[in-house]
């Protein structure tokens, strides 16, 4: 998955349709909230089960890597350049003599924080562009609604592209390379939770209780912060989901370009890049961070695809 | 009808300029010497410097840059490269390429998608459906590089059925296998789409009255059916075509395609800011013309939606 603003124009996220006919349908003691409803739904579901494991394993990978390794990732010793898999390195060597297990152990952590770091931001300026834009309406909305078109306007990879090539030079260290990639990302993919959340206010403005809730005369922070704001939040988290292992793959695509991440920094974008020149010879190169890299995504996708159908009432 | 293209086409006008001022003023207003290594191990002279900053504007403040930019862009005027060849001629060599790609993937992604879209949607829960299911969760996990790089190596090099790399010339015979790689992703969206929308379609009254009547089930399908169920997806396909023609950097790179990805690419490693600035205007253009006429095409397919 290369492309987060896709996701918005497939919108899978943007189909769950409003939270409150879920409440209706609660157990039948006593009725059941829409986020209680869906865990309990959730529970049951395999494609939940398997993808939260693998996510799991992902994060004490990503949390621990010293637990899985003993190797120094980035220890290279050219005696042993690009060695295929054996007994000591079970995934061999890359062309430096560094042991590619430990670069793809030590890589999970590199790439998750990037995906959890550009979803995070994505989420929050989208989420509170977009609550604004349907609560206030108007030339508001009209405002932040076009300033969100002019970002979506602009093609991922080639934005991408353009602003780092011309930030890269000028910010340093693996932190500040690291820092740019997630804005970057963030800053070309916010659009689509902008717009998700823009539909869902829109849609929570009209009910009855924000009504009451501002007839009652609460200010409008409230009426966003108590009222709409827990009532938009499910279709926004579930593009999150999702979003989450396409910005992992944007970060690899990025880096294959040799525009992202770049040595020291390990990651599995780094590596495939690594891996591309020497794809004919040495496959394994390349084969092992993307498979990671795939099951990374596929977990995060599967994730995504249990919780919109265990929020959506019209899948039940 | 004519007021709402109209009001669209107003519409259109602040995000087109937001859009290609935000990447005139990245690529061109922001630090960095144009000229540094233009003239070999030399610092170039100023003599030369001094004209060219005169030819590019670039002495005067971004906004007059900017400005002048677009006035030539609206007589058609593309700028030029340092070189002094047109941009609008590189973009007129290399823009039918990458629109032919884009063209192939898009056929590829909406005949695959949309047959497996249907067959699964009228029987879900089978055993077909959930081999395309989890095949879509497939295309959508692996990123595009690593199924364009595997279908090169295997198909190109191990069992040389195509050429690893395209002609210059790129037939549409040579472009299948990149066009497959390019609307991969999209496939996997488009199959999804067409699934749900038939599998909600396939309860409703029209379908159930249309049965009742008497008519075949391949004509229920075919007409009643896919008709309704059609137009979500098409939304879709048209909005790809901008994004499909936007993301084939990839795609070019690895098959060698000679088309705007690659040329954009390389423009950007040179600094050659004018190249840069004429293909992604031209992208937003073209993104923004598909979005509104989908949205006009989305009218004539659906009677029941009516714009003013």
């Amino acid at each position: 998955m290369t492309d987060p603003q896709a996701l918005g124009v497939a919108g899978p996220a943007a189909e769950v349709s409003h939270p409150t006919e879920g409440a209706r349908r609660g157990g039948p003691d006593r009725p059941r909230s829409l986020a209680s409803d869906a865990w309990h739904d959730l529970r049951r579901r395999p494609l939940f089960l398997v993808s939260m494991t693998l996510i799991v394993v992902l994060l004490v990978l990503a949390a621990f890597p010293g637990l899985f390794t003993s190797a120094d990732p980035n220890a290279g010793l050219l005696a042993r350049s690009r060695q295929p898999p054996s007994a000591q390195a079970w995934f061999g060597y890359d062309l430096l003599g560094r042991d590619v297990y430990a670069r793809t152990v030590y890589g999970t952590r590199v790439s998750i924080i990037v995906g959890l770091l550009a979803t995070t931001f994505t989420v929050l300026i989208g989420a509170t562009m977009g609550i604004l834009a349907g609560f206030y309406g108007g030339w508001v909305d009209g405002m932040l609604s076009r300033v969100a078109d002019v970002f979506f306007g602009l093609p991922f990879v080639l934005g991408a592209i353009v602003v780092l090539s011309t930030f890269r030079e000028s910010v340093g260290g693996a932190a500040g390379i690291t820092t740019l990639v997630v804005l970057t990302m963030s800053a070309l993919s916010w659009p689509v939770a902008m717009r998700i959340m823009r539909s869902a206010a829109i849609a929570a403005r009209q009910q009855d209780y924000v009504r009451a809730a501002r007839g009652l005369g609460a200010s409008p922070f409230r009426v966003i912060w108590r009222h709409m704001l827990p009532n938009c939040l499910a279709p926004v988290l579930v593009y999150a989901t999702i979003a989450l292992g396409a910005f992992i793959g944007a970060e690899a695509t990025l880096s294959f370009l040799g525009i992202g991440l770049r040595d020291p920094v390990v990651s599995w974008g780094v590596m495939i890049s690594e891996a591309r020149d020497y794809i004919r010879v040495s496959p394994y190169l390349l084969a092992f961070p993307a498979a990671f890299l795939a099951v990374t995504v596929l977990a995060f996708v599967m994730l995504g695809d249990a919780v919109r159908e265990a929020f959506d009432p019209k899948g039940r | 009808m004519g007021r709402y293209v109209l009001r669209r086409m107003l519409q259109l006008v602040p995000v087109f300029i937001g859009a290609t001022f935000l990447i005139y003023v990245l690529v061109w207003a922001l630090p960095g010497d144009p000229f540094a290594a233009k003239c070999g191990d030399r610092p170039c002279p100023d003599a030369y410097i001094t004209a060219m900053r005169e030819r590019f504007n670039l002495d005067d403040s971004v906004f007059v840059q900017y400005g002048k930019y677009l006035l030539g862009l609206l007589q058609g005027d593309f700028g030029e490269t340092f070189s002094g060849i047109q941009v609008s001629e590189l973009i007129a060599n290399a823009y039918p390429v990458t629109l032919k790609l884009a063209l192939v993937a898009l056929v590829i992604e909406a005949v695959i998608g949309l047959t497996a879209g249907v067959v699964t949607g009228l029987r879900p829960g089978g055993y077909l459906d959930n081999l395309v299911l989890v095949s879509t969760l497939f295309l959508i996990a692996i990123p595009v590089f690593v199924t364009g790089f595997v279908l090169q190596v295997t198909l190109g090099l191990r069992w040389g059925i195509i050429d690893p790399t395209v002609s210059a010339q790129a037939d549409f015979s040579e472009l299948i296998v990149p066009g497959f790689v390019l609307g991969s992703l999209s496939m996997a969206y488009v199959t999804r789409l067409a699934r749900t929308s038939i599998s909600e379609n396939r309860r409703s009254d029209y379908v159930r009255t249309a049965v009742a009547k008497g008519l075949r089930p391949r004509r229920v399908v075919g007409v009643h059916l896919l008709r309704n169920s059609a137009i979500p997806v098409i939304t879709f396909l048209g909005v790809d075509l901008g994004a499909l023609m936007g993301g084939a950097i990839v795609t070019e790179g690895i098959f060698n395609i000679r088309g705007i990805g690659g040329l954009v690419y390389r423009s950007i490693l040179t600094k050659e800011g004018a190249t840069v600035t004429g293909v992604v205007v031209l992208l937003v253009i073209v993104y923004l013309l598909m979005n509104l006429l989908v949205d006009v095409l989305y009218a004539v397919l659906d009677p029941r939606i009516r714009y003013d």
